[in-house]
């Protein structure tokens, strides 16, 4: 046998997947749309290849709906959902290219952390939780609490992002993404910003609002999610103040805009993604 | 052992399990027709079908694929047929190298959506890049397989759609530099610097030599000949494997020859690095340490041109505007990064590589290495794109090199990362000054001074310095000029040529000053331009007195869509119009420019076209056999092409100055005139007798007289042929004197470009909206060529306005370097223009870097129109137009 069959596997099942995590010393692989950027003719080091277990895949609605790590945005942007998931639908369709989409993960977005990840706003809109495995149990974080930094999560040695769960309150009102890149395909987003909002009688019920790239990590912007709860609709857009957006931001300069273009961009993102996330829930 | 289905047929395979598959299938299992442009996939070069989605394939671990269906572009599905037949109808593939994976994507997109519109192809589409076609011709290809069979053109002369002759290879995926390799080849890996400028020590080399898999390490000690060159023979100052101090990021200080099948691993390399201070601008390097001892204030050149008396007469008018304009580095970006392979036949360095220049590269291979000229031959693989870069050498004398020390052959593939921090950029430039128009709006004087930053080496820097001051002008009546460029050294990457060769950079100072300069003269921009535009007769700013100068017919031709595109976007917020016009003489400036071509017919009864004009996706393979199907009276379907090869083609010049379809097209003219006078010669037949082949049977028709001369039957003149007659032919052109005053182009090109574009004032971004392009081409060789050329020169001018700056250490791939993407380049109408130039054959004039001219700065003017905003630094980020529209 080749030396480099101790180098890889691909368990078809999770209990086999985390003995081996539990081993250590093994690197998950999921998508490979961040692993291969920057490697050689072939990975190095142990690889434990996720894609193999066909649980850790699909959509699921129970209890809300629970989205298998290894669902590729592809799958994601095809499936049929409801529309608190537009959103992040919307994001599935702007993460690289269609060859990208085919083979990037949900959980791979969320565990390589970048502060740019697509996935992230709208699964903030969501509450979204994660759900990690290891051989020691079954945990649940809210996705605030997994992202810790730019490259860095809440897993511990041995764990397994397994799903992400939308709560079933999250599945309902409308939702909408907008971003901002120099180009139209292809692009690392300058700014962009997930809302997810439920009306009633003509007012807004709830809010959430994420903005990604404009900090270390996504983050939800709860004061101005509750200067547009309680507005009538065509006042919402009104309600979203700049200093209110921009006092949660910490942006940094770096080749794509400065600082301040993003912090005074966001903005305008936000009030975009309301506008059309309403706009989309009268249609 | 992997086992997996291969387009239809099933396959095992031994390889890593998450060794790329792009790898597997290219290494191991010969699939070299998937292209590997970045591996990251930012490109979508590599993409194949896997179970028939579109996936990277340098993105997928090798041991996914077992027991699963994948479809690389040496398959054949129905869909693809399709598509194929389309992309070669609809000149969708230009220099081919992103064409595998464009027709896989587009193949998935129609077993998904059969007849998909022009936003559904765009969206599938979107994660392949192109550097050629500028897209639309890709979109109206593939929508044009969902509506049917597309039907080939494949005879004709001058004037004639024909498709590419070479373009069958391209659908197959052709092959490139890195595409072909003799067995047993070594794999060479170059050390580069990781500073802008340090000094560095080897270490042990003995013990890094005695390492696993390394065959043999070279540094600068070992270079045989003289360890410097530039394409200006007479500036030779750059090293091939730079002895210290480096002076640029990512320049070669060691190579190493690993055996063929290991993995090669610089990481334990011995080497020392001290980094130094390093000059990154021209303002600190005109008065900082000289990088190059014999340079005085680190200038390379100064380019001038001075007729009349500027300031006086800008003193004397009634209207003057002054500005300024700044440019970065912009990278060529071409999709095949530099690669090629080298053996010795007998007692000759044989090299095949991606080249704009073969001959230029064999007198720069032989004099680094120390051989005759007559000892090195350069085979021009198909090239994925150049635009200028792939002018220079890069590899050639590093796996020459390798190959003449161990006897072996062997081979070398630059990673995206190492093709752009070591070959040459765009120049930088920093420009001012300027222009004044009398009362009635007529220029009186220009007044330029251009800094260009041309980085560590010479490359083409004394070139963009001496272009830029004589077209600076622009194609309008400039009696009193002043135009300076200087080319300044700093630590930088080697700037060197980038279609245009500074003009562009010029273009975007000079054009948008006359936005600036119409509206206080209170005349319509285009207007103003039609007004001052050069006619025949009329004196360029060097006192070349000009014919066949296209540039009115050009404007005026806009003038119907600028009415239209003003009316659109009136009283609309955001909306505004631009036009921006160019010049381009072609070919070298004020100096000797010659091409050679060899036309015969074999004795098996094909005309066999030398073709030594490369082509790098332009399509100068077909255009100059065009021209010689024309000129000798028999058919394209009977044509052979040979070369380029330095050992079987005459040298017909660098594919560079927009020279090709004038100098060699000339060159091919004459060459077949003259194998035709000799064919009525040996039959003793009038001018006007009617050439035809049937088999080995050369037919001449004259009148009702009919003569046969069996080719098989004459013997094979020097060249192999039944007959055969070669041409050259050089560019009357004159010295320029100490005032830049003289005749240095033989035949000039013109255009203009009007943008219609949207301005969303609060994120400071742009949509463009349509480009209507007018250019004057002489004559038009092939007309889908020719749209294929203007397509593609204004998607690199988008990108250079609006998104385009390599920055060393910090956009070295393709996701933070951006250029345009599907989407990003608007519906373009191409307006061809015929004002015939005597000197051109049949009339026509160059195209291929005209074309990117009037774009960049055409954006910028209509940015100004939709909101005042004055962008005078370029790439217009989003956060740069917004901070231009700050009250």
């Amino acid at each position: 046998m080749p030396a480099y069959a101790q180098s890889y596997a691909r368990p078809e099942t999770l209990p086999e997947a985390l003995r081996l995590m539990a081993d250590g010393g093994w690197l998950p692989l999921a998508g490979g749309t961040d692993l291969y950027p920057g490697a050689g003719p072939a990975l190095a080091g142990r690889v434990l290849d996720l894609t193999g277990m066909a649980g850790l895949t699909g959509l699921l609605r129970q209890d809300g709906l629970r989205i298998g790590a290894t669902t590729s945005w592809a799958d994601i942007m095809a499936a049929d959902l409801p529309s608190g998931l537009w959103a992040l639908q919307q994001a599935a369709g702007m993460v690289g290219g269609r060859q990208v989409q085919v083979a990037g993960t949900i959980g791979g977005n969320l565990c390589n952390a970048s502060p740019a990840a697509d996935g992230v706003p709208p699964l903030l809109a969501l509450d979204a939780k994660v759900e990690l495995a290891s051989l020691a149990g079954v945990r649940r974080l809210p996705l605030a609490d997994f992202l810790l930094g730019p490259r860095r999560t809440a897993l511990q040695p041995g764990e397994l992002l397994t799903a992400v769960l939308v709560p079933d309150a999250a599945l309902h009102g409308g939702s909408s993404f907008v971003r901002l890149g120099a180009r139209r395909h292809l692009v690392i987003s300058i700014a962009m910003v997930a809302a997810r909002l439920v009306v009633g009688k003509g007012r807004v019920t709830e809010a959430a609002v994420a903005v990604g790239s404009c900090s270390a990590v996504a983050l939800r912007l709860p004061a101005v999610e509750a200067a547009l709860v309680g507005q009538p609709v065509s006042e919402a857009v009104g309600r979203v103040q700049a200093d209110v957006v921009q006092a949660a931001l910490s942006p940094i300069d770096d080749v794509r805009a400065s600082a301040a273009y993003r912090c005074e961009a966001a903005v305008e993102l936000v009030r975009r993604a309301v506008a059309e996330c309403l706009e989309g829930m009268g249609r | 052992m992997i086992g997996f289905t291969l387009n239809g047929a099933a396959v095992t395979v031994a390889a890593p399990p998450t060794e790329r598959l792009s790898e597997t299938l290219r290494e191991r299992l010969g699939m070299v027709g998937t292209k590997v442009g970045c591996d990251a996939g930012d490109c979508g070069a590599c993409t194949v079908l896997l179970d028939g989605k579109a996936v990277c394939a340098c993105l997928t671990p090798a041991a996914r694929v077992a027991g699963r269906q994948v479809t690389t572009i040496e398959g054949a599905t129905p869909e693809l047929a399709r598509l194929r037949a389309s992309f070669l109808a609809l000149g969708a593939a230009q220099c081919g190298i992103c064409t595998p994976g464009m027709l896989l994507t587009a193949a998935e997109l129609l077993t998904r959506t059969p007849q998909p519109t022009a936003p559904e192809v765009e969206t599938a589409l979107g994660g392949v890049l192109c550097r050629c076609t500028g897209y639309r011709s890709i979109i109206a290809a593939v929508v044009a397989a969902g509506q049917g069979a597309a039907a080939p053109v494949t005879e004709g002369g001058v004037g004639a759609s024909v498709q590419r002759l070479d373009g069958a290879a391209k659908i197959a995926g052709d092959s490139f530099g890195a595409d072909a390799w003799p067995p047993g080849a070594l794999l060479v890996k170059a050390l580069r610097s990781p500073h802008a400028h340090a000094a560095f020590t080897i270490g042990d080399l003995a013990a890094f030599r005695a390492r696993a898999g390394v065959v043999a390490v070279f540094t600068a000690v070992d270079i045989p000949g003289r360890n410097a060159f530039s394409v200006i023979p007479t500036f030779a100052d750059q090293p091939a494997i730079a002895a210290s101090p480096a002076r640029f990021r990512g320049e070669c200080v060691a190579l190493v020859a690993f055996a063929p099948e290991a993995a090669p691993d610089l990481s334990a390399f011995p080497i020392l690095w001290t980094p130094l201070p390093a000059l990154s601008t021209p303002e600190a390097a005109e008065t900082g340490p000289l990088i190059h001892a014999d340079r005085p204030g680190n200038l390379l050149v100064e380019g001038r041109v001075r007729k009349g008396d500027a300031a006086a007469a800008l003193a004397a008018s009634a209207h003057v505007v002054e500005g300024s304009m700044t440019t970065g580095f912009v990278e060529h970006a071409y999709i095949e990064p530099e690669a090629g392979a080298a053996w010795m036949d007998k007692g000759t360095l044989v090299i095949r590589a991606c080249t704009q220049a073969p001959a230029m590269d064999r007198e720069d291979t032989a004099s680094i290495l120390g051989l005759d000229v007559g000892q090195v031959r350069i085979i021009a693989s198909a090239v994925g794109g150049g635009f200028g870069s792939k002018l220079d050498v890069s590899l050639q004398p590093l796996i020459g090199l390798v190959t003449l020390k161990t006897g072996r052959p062997c081979r070398m593939v630059y990673t995206r990362a190492e093709s752009m921090t070591s070959t040459t950029k765009r120049h930088p430039a920093s420009m001012r000054g300027q222009i004044g128009c009398d009362v009635n709006g007529r220029i009186t004087a220009v007044a330029f001074d251009g800094c260009f930053n041309t980085g560590a080496y010479s490359s083409w820097g004394p070139t963009v310095a001496n272009r830029v001051p004589v077209h600076v002008s622009g194609p309008y009546l400039t009696p009193n000029i002043t135009a300076t460029a200087r080319a300044i050294h700093t630590h930088g990457p080697v700037s060197g040529a980038f279609r245009g060769f500074g003009v562009p950079q010029g273009a975007l100072w000079q054009e948008t000053l006359f936005d600036r300069l119409a509206d206080m003269a209170g005349i319509d921009r285009l207007e103003f331009r039609i007004l001052n535009a050069l006619r025949d007769g009329d004196a360029s700013a060097t006192g070349q007195v000009l014919r066949a100068t296209g540039i009115h017919d050009c404007l005026t031709a806009l003038r119907p869509h600028w009415t239209r595109a003003l009316g659109d976007a009136r009283d609309q917020p955001g909306r505004g119009v631009g036009v921006a016009a160019c010049w381009y003489g072609c070919g070298n400036t004020a100096l000797p420019n010659p091409s050679t071509i060899r036309i015969g017919l074999s004795q098996d009864g094909k005309v066999v076209l030398h073709q030594g004009a490369t082509d790098i996706g332009q399509g100068s393979n077909t255009v100059i056999a065009q021209i010689a199907a024309e000129a000798l009276g028999l058919p394209l379907s009977a044509f052979r092409l040979v070369g380029p090869d330095t050992a079987l083609t005459p040298d017909a010049g660098k594919t560079s100055a927009s020279r090709q379809t004038f100098v060699s097209g000339r060159a091919a003219k004459a060459a077949a005139e003259a194998l035709r006078a000799a064919i009525l010669l040996r039959a003793n037949a009038g001018q006007g007798a009617r050439l035809a082949l049937a088999g080995s049977d050369l037919v001449l028709r004259d009148g009702a007289a009919e003569t046969r001369i069996d080719l098989s039957a004459l013997p094979p003149d020097r060249f192999g042929q039944a007959i055969s007659a070669e041409a050259t032919y050089d560019p009357p052109t004159t010295r320029l004197d100490a005032d830049g005053q003289g005749a240095p182009y033989a035949v000039y090109g013109y255009g203009a470009q009007l943008v219609e574009l949207a301005v969303d004032r609060a994120l400071g971004t742009v949509t463009l909206l349509k480009i209507t392009a007018a250019h004057d081409l002489g004559r038009v060789i092939n007309p889908i060529l020719a749209r294929g050329q203007i397509e593609g020169g204004i998607a690199q001018g988008i990108g250079l306005a609006l998104m385009e700056e390599y920055l060393p250490g910090r956009t070295e791939n393709l996701h933070d370097y951006l250029i345009p993407t599907f989407g990003d380049v608007p519906p373009i109408e191409s307006l061809l223009i015929e004002v015939p130039d005597p000197e051109g054959p049949y009339g026509a004039k160059g195209l291929g870097e005209h074309v990117l001219i009037p774009t960049a700065p055409a954006i910028l003017n209509a940015i100004r129109h939709a909101t005042g905003a004055e962008i005078t630094r370029v790439p217009a980020l989003p956060h740069r137009v917004r901070e231009a529209l700050r009250p």
